[in-house]
């Protein structure tokens, strides 16, 4: 079946913005489907979209972290990349995609956890914040560094999202 | 041997194949998969990506307006 040679995919998941991480999480799951390997790297506000705690919370180590770990949120927290407007867009967004018949988010992580997307976490981002990997969802496999990275998306397509 | 049915007549990319592929792989061998789906975009890609993926396509029906169902085996 297939190739002998499997293809890969590695996305950074940097940005945390509602709307990369629909087509971070598009393209990861349409990859997979097609049986390529498929790696997401989440860092710094990418951290948001894997924490356990779905809301605000105070999570991290220490004042300043606690109050950055309440400003960004969990999943439910995500903001539209333009057009905001205080948060309210992403759940209209949301009612539109469900309404479009066009999978949401959460659609799109639920079938990257069935189709065995490899997750990974940044260890500096989350040294900066205070948080560590008991906080997120437990499908997250490793806690990696740039060197990791490397290795892990070696002799496939990078992207940067 | 087992026969399910799906239905993507309602869904987009990336879901279309991503749905397909989620009920192939709970297959065992020689279990039967009926997709239904929409021409164009799904009925152009569905069984390619599928084929390509080992599994057989038995028939492609055509059912009504843009319905068409694809039997698949594993």
């Amino acid at each position: 079946m297939g190739t002998s040679e499997k293809k890969k995919l590695s996305i950074i998941s940097f940005s945390g913005d509602f709307d990369k991480l629909v087509a971070a999480f598009t393209l990861a799951t349409g990859s997979a489907a097609v049986n390529y390997e498929v790696n997401i790297f989440f860092t710094f506000w990418g951290l948001n979209v894997i924490k356990k705690k779905k809301g605000r919370s105070f999570l991290g180590k220490g004042i300043l972290a606690k109050t950055f770990g309440f400003l960004m949120g969990g999943i439910n927290n995500v903001p539209l990349s333009r057009f905001n407007f205080l948060g309210t867009s992403p759940k209209l967004m949301t009612f539109l995609m469900r309404k479009r018949n066009v999978a949401t988010l959460k659609e799109l992580i639920d079938a990257a956890l069935a189709l065995n997307v490899n997750l990974y976490a940044c260890e500096m981002s989350m040294h900066i914040l205070g948080i560590t990997k008991d906080d997120f969802i437990p499908e997250i496999k490793e806690v990696l560094g740039v060197v990791n990275f490397l290795q892990y998306s070696e002799g496939g397509d990078r992207i940067f999202i | 041997m087992a026969t399910k049915q799906l239905d993507i007549t309602r869904e987009h990319c990336p879901m279309t194949f991503v749905k397909t592929k989620i009920e192939l792989a709970k297959l065992q061998s020689g279990d039967i998969l009926e997709v239904f789906l929409n021409e164009g975009e799904p009925l152009e890609n569905v069984p390619k990506s599928a084929s390509e993926q080992g599994f057989k396509i038995l028939e492609i029906l055509h059912i009504k307006d843009k319905v068409h169902k694809i039997v698949f085996e594993k």
